[in-house]
């Protein structure tokens, strides 16, 4: 609600306020009301009090749940008009991404366009600002919920339900979110960013993250591929190479990434390596194993990584 | 020829020994024990969320595992939520009852065991689970299919579904106690529109729970069946579905909130007219606001599912049926006001906290009313935002009122006053430290924090306010502290109470405090709702408090009038303390370890042995069948 | 003292409701008794719990386009079973009848007969499982039709277990005769026992035959 960043959640922010504004009215009206008849009587103890014998009179009773009533009804129908504005794209989505959510990392699934191949990326998206965009959601494990907060509302991912949702951006920018829906023991460190920007650098983003990773052909970053295709392919994609794994993230461009394990580290080459060598400890429960390297090979495979561009 | 008294202390006070403490069946005893033990339950639940403060005070904390902290706060919730909220209710319910309808005992005294021995070892095992490491760990509201053998492979999650059905049939037949009691047991004359308005929230509440528990029974067989046995139930892949589970969890979830609220209004609504120095002002709107809570609050389930995809319609509908629920609420707020404004307050430590509750009642609906709005609760659900709320609920509309009945009631029950002068402290302490460590948790959740996380890294700006809710809750422990002060202090050097030291008008304040174990030496006839104020109010009808019938033995006696109009029907003979009430209770205990670590032959020795107890419990007297 | 005013209230009692309360019956029979009140609810409690069970079938049932997936189910064993549990409620209504008569011993061979026919019912059920082609873990509506019969089932024989009870009860001469409240709570509970196996029939054999 603070700082939307797009006309949805701007709207959504508007009704919030005056929903937040309306409740600190009503919590202020009773709140008065409570205060005036304990100041009229302060200090009146049990004993020099006698029973008042009025007859009860119930029309402030009436008149008070009336106009709740009234209330309640008129943000009913504000919330009902915000939820019409806000459902569904106002506008022609400029494309659909296929959002996979995972324990405990996000996948993205990018349709092919005129000037790109369809391609699979991890926990950074891009969209083009300006435009709406429909996010088709799903689980491959268990419920999480995809939420940038300065874009959107939230939409659960579940399991076996197959949900549609929309996001737009009307600022270029970096925007965070994370999985709202605990999902287990690393619910916390599964954050997602997107960014938004002009229509030429996304189309150009699409066109770089499409392309297959480049083949290094000899030294240390040779050397590299050669042991990721042993110990890291069974699990991970590098499009362009031998490496097919679709248990962890797609790493054709790792490099091009500003964080790994799910928006929990900063991508640079000491967390990387501490990453590949003892994920567990840095996220107990991650999937991703303990890898014994030799030091030599560990730096040769983060040589590796890092011309993943 | 002994006096009524003495025979009835013949009759219904059993000398003390191990076996009259493990069989009593008294209403009293149980109430006792339903509050100490609840109350334990809140101590316990709260040093958990003291941990968990201690874990998000700063951002990248690392005090806790991520398992450990996960463990810590599904224990929190369950603690919380079911094994303090609504047991902490029940007892005063227990103990009140009878009393506010001038019986001597409940409908089914060993029945009331047996609820209050379920509750108890139900929450022995569920820490049984807790204490080797073993405690639930997927949220109290546990959403499939995290919680599947697959996502969940330990005996944890056995522990939370078992320990629930075990809670379930405490909650059972405790509700069916309080309904038969309060349509059944009534003193002459006291029909339903003269019953104490304390009666219609329980009522309502073991209405709603007759119809919602055996949802989330279903709701944890099924899991505990997908768990051991390999079932499908919420399982996508054979063909079973995630969102089965929050909609059975939810159709009894969300009555539940209701179950753990009303009866805590119920007991404000007893406290404000004594302390406004008034009959409550609109007692008929009152009583229908409760009973229509109870029955709307069946109809809302779906609000906690706004982010799930529902279709549009769907969710209008239940956002409808959302709002709608507040004017039953709202009924009950203009209802206390009315009676205030209409009367002379009188500012004593538990007036105070019935105050203090209306006011976060308004903050916690306001807040409820925000997330019915279904656009804004997809920027709100499942954040801090819903933290915040669901403690000004719990918190609020919970522990505020039951803290104002402890210091209205707890002279009635241990014949000893508290301290006002502490109680003053207690009530400021508690007020200001809830409103300052919990309103920030609104804030946390607006600024994007989600629920659940057991760290948030920095520069996300959630540092302050989260620093500021520890700060908050720490001292709210220190409040919660004070009154337990305040009750040991009261124990020892409380000056007496007398029968009727706020000089109330209901029945429970014409006997002795503490009231003796029969309760009235005589049942009384009731004339209108204040009996003990009609003199002094110029009422044409008048209650006869101290001349009646005396049933007074051989047996244990008491009156059962007609449903409506409480006319005599009978006289209703009490059975003795029993044994089987405790036996049957540990058998099922025995049954439910048999069946959370797959020993079956446990599993059905506990089970034979609870038929075998059911049996001996239920095996008439000679006297019975000849009578 | 206290037996005077024990006496003065006694008439104001009277005189606001015409019965003096030494006279009034020590408990009473039949639906105003706490007991059936009490059975009363624990049935109402107990047929909500089959609500969910079957809100939970129709629930997966819209989810799949098959349904049952592995198709109608064969329902000879099942319309046998519905006859003998519907037919079973006549002796359990008669022995609750001939009892408030006095007729202990007619009562106790009706609930003989009521006895044998419930379990016959069982020995049919288990048939019927033991002839299926799933077990319950084979996908969501094995799970569905096992675990409802299978309440179903245990809901019976708790309903055997109370005739047992009984019959033991009369073999012991421990049977309340003019009010017989044990005898009538137990009745209540075996019709609601078949009602719940008349919707579950409907539920589980006839609506994959309507739809």
């Amino acid at each position: 609600m603070m700082r939307p960043a797009s006309r949805p959640a701007h709207t959504l922010a508007v009704l919030g306020w005056w929903l937040l504004a309306i409740s600190l009215l009503v919590v202020l009206i009773i709140g008065v009301l409570e205060l005036i008849p304990v100041i009229r009587h302060r200090g009146s103890t049990l004993a020099d009090t006698p029973l008042v014998n009025t007859p009860p009179s119930t029309r402030w009773i009436i008149i008070g749940v009336v106009l709740t009533g009234l209330t309640l009804l008129g943000t009913f129908a504000y919330s009902m008009v915000v939820m019409g504005e806000t459902v569904s794209p106002d506008g022609q989505p400029a494309l659909t991404i296929e959002i996979v959510g995972h324990r405990w990392w996000w996948e993205a699934r990018y349709p092919s366009t005129q000037s790109s191949d369809s391609f699979t990326t991890a926990n950074e998206l891009h969209i083009p600002v300006g435009v709406p965009v429909r996010l088709q959601v799903a689980s491959a494990d268990v419920i999480h919920s995809f939420w940038i907060p300065r874009l959107h509302g939230k939409i659960d991912v579940i399991p076996g339900v197959r949900n549609q949702f929309w996001i737009r951006a009307d600022s270029a920018g970096r925007y965070r979110g994370q999985c709202a829906e605990y999902c287990g023991l690393q619910h916390s460190n599964m954050a997602v960013y997107v960014t938004a920007e002009s229509a030429d650098q996304f189309r150009s983003w699409l066109a770089a993250q499409s392309r297959p990773a480049a083949v290094p052909r000899e030294g240390e970053t040779a050397r590299g591929q050669q042991r990721f295709m042993q110990t890291c392919a069974l699990c991970h994609t590098v499009r362009g190479s031998m490496a097919r794994g679709v248990i962890g993230p797609d790493l054709t461009h790792l490099a091009s990434r500003e964080t790994i394990a799910g928006g929990e580290l900063t991508n640079n080459r000491g967390n990387l390596a501490g990453w590949v060598v003892n994920a567990p400890s840095l996220k107990p429960g991650a999937l991703m194993p303990r890898i014994d390297l030799e030091p030599g090979d560990l730096h040769a495979v983060l040589s590796y990584l890092e011309t993943l561009r | 020829m002994a006096t009524v008294a003495e025979r009835l202390v013949t009759a219904w006070e059993p000398p003390r020994s191990v076996y009259s403490t493990l069989a009593s069946v008294d209403h009293k005893v149980i109430g006792k024990r339903y509050l100490a033990t609840a109350f334990v339950f809140l101590i316990v639940g709260g040093l958990e969320a003291a941990v968990i403060r201690a874990q998000l005070t700063r951002s990248n904390e690392h005090l806790l595992s991520p398992e450990a902290y996960n463990q810590l706060f599904t224990m929190h919730g369950l603690t919380m939520i079911f094994w303090y909220a609504f047991p902490i209710l029940s007892g005063f319910s227990n103990y009140f009852f009878p009393l506010m309808v001038g019986s001597r005992d409940m409908a089914y005294p060993r029945m009331n065991a047996f609820s209050y021995w379920c509750f108890l070892f139900s929450g022995v095992f569920l820490y049984t689970g807790y204490a080797v490491g073993l405690g639930p760990d997927r949220g109290w509201f546990a959403y499939a299919p995290l919680t599947e053998r697959l996502y969940a492979p330990g005996i944890n999650m056995d522990f939370y579904t078992l320990a629930l059905i075990f809670l379930t049939i405490s909650g059972t037949v405790g509700s069916i106690n309080f309904i038969v009691t309060a349509f059944k047991l009534r003193a002459p004359g006291m029909s339903l529109g003269r019953l104490p308005l304390f009666m219609y929230g329980t009522l309502t509440a073991s209405f709603s729970i007759i119809f919602a528990l055996p949802s989330l029974s279903v709701a944890c067989v099924f899991l505990y069946l997908d768990r051991k046995f390999g079932t499908h139930f919420f399982d996508p892949s054979g063909g079973g579905s995630a969102i089965l589970w929050q909609h059975l969890f939810w159709i009894f979830g969300h009555p539940w909130v209701y179950i753990v609220v009303l009866p805590a209004l119920s007991f404000v609504s007893m406290i404000i007219p004594t302390f406004a120095r008034r009959p409550i002002v609109g007692y008929a709107w009152n009583a229908l606001g409760v009973v229509m809570t109870g029955v709307i609050g069946f109809g809302v389930w779906v609000h906690h599912m706004f982010a799930t995809g529902l279709p549009p319609m769907a969710m209008s509908f239940f956002s409808a049926g959302s709002m709608t629920v507040v004017i039953p609420s709202a009924i009950s707020i203009f209802v206390w006001l009315a009676t205030i404004w209409q009367g002379r307050v009188v500012l004593t430590t538990s007036m105070l906290f019935a105050l203090g509750f209306i006011f976060l009642f308004v903050i916690g609906g306001v807040s409820g009313v925000v997330t019915a709005a279904t656009p804004f609760d997809w920027t709100i659900t499942d954040t801090y935002f819903v933290v915040a709320h669901i403690h000004y609920v719990l918190v609020g509309i919970n522990l505020f009122p039951v803290i104002a009945a402890f210091y209205y009631w707890l002279p009635k029950i241990t014949g000893r006053m508290l301290s006002e002068r502490v109680g003053k402290w207690n009530f400021w302490v508690m007020f200001l430290s809830f409103n300052l460590g919990f309103f920030p948790m609104h804030i946390s959740g607006l600024l994007g924090m989600p629920r659940r996380i057991f760290t948030y890294p920095a520069g996300v700006g959630w540092d302050t306010v989260n620093l500021i809710t520890s700060i908050g809750s720490y001292i709210f422990a220190i409040g919660v502290l004070l009154f337990v002060i305040n009750f040991f202090w009261s124990l020892f050097y409380g000056p007496p109470a007398g029968d009727n030291p706020w000089d109330a008008s209901s029945l429970e304040w014409a006997t002795a405090s503490p009231p003796p174990p029969y309760n009235f030496e005589v049942i009384p006839t009731i004339g209108s709702r204040d009996p003990l104020w009609e003199e002094r109010l110029g009422m044409g009808r008048r209650s006869s408090i101290h001349r009646g019938p005396t049933l007074a033995g051989p047996g244990k006696e008491t009156l059962q009038t007609s449903t409506l109009d409480g006319e005599p029907v009978a006289i209703l003979r009490m059975p003795e303390n029993s044994m089987w009430p405790f036996i049957v209770s540990l058998a099922l205990l025995a049954a439910f370890y048999g069946l959370v670590t797959s020993i079956w032959w446990l599993a059905l020795a506990g089970g034979v042995l609870t038929l075998f107890g059911v049996h001996g419990w239920l095996w008439p007297s000679r006297t019975a069948v000849e009578s | 003292m206290a037996t005077a005013s024990a006496e003065h209230a006694t008439r104001s009692l009277e005189q606001i409701y015409g019965v003096p309360v030494d006279e009034l019956p020590v408990g009473v029979g039949g639906t105003a008794s706490t007991a059936w009140w009490g059975m009363a609810f624990f049935i109402i409690t107990e047929a909500t719990l089959f609500a969910y069970l079957f809100f939970s079938y129709y629930y997966l049932g819209s989810r799949h386009s098959r349904w049952p997936p592995q198709g109608v189910p064969e329902m000879r064993l099942a319309v046998i079973n519905t006859l003998i549990l519907v037919l079973s409620s006549v002796p359990m209504w008669l022995a609750d009848r001939v009892l408030r008569r006095g007729r202990l011993a007619l009562c106790a061979s009706l609930l003989g007969a009521v006895l044998l026919m419930g379990v016959a019912f069982l020995i049919i059920e288990a048939t019927e499982w033991s002839r299926q082609s799933f077990t319950p873990a084979t996908n969501a509506y094995s799970s569905l039709f096992y675990t409802i019969t299978g309440f179903h089932f245990a809901h019976v024989t708790l309903g055997l277990l109370m005739i047992v009870e009984l019959l033991y009860r009369a073999l012991v001469n421990r049977i309340e005769v003019r009010r017989p409240l044990a005898v009538r709570n137990v009745a209540a509970y075996w019709h609601f026992v078949g009602v719940v196996w008349v919707v579950l029939f409907l539920t589980i054999y006839i609506s994959p035959r309507v739809w």
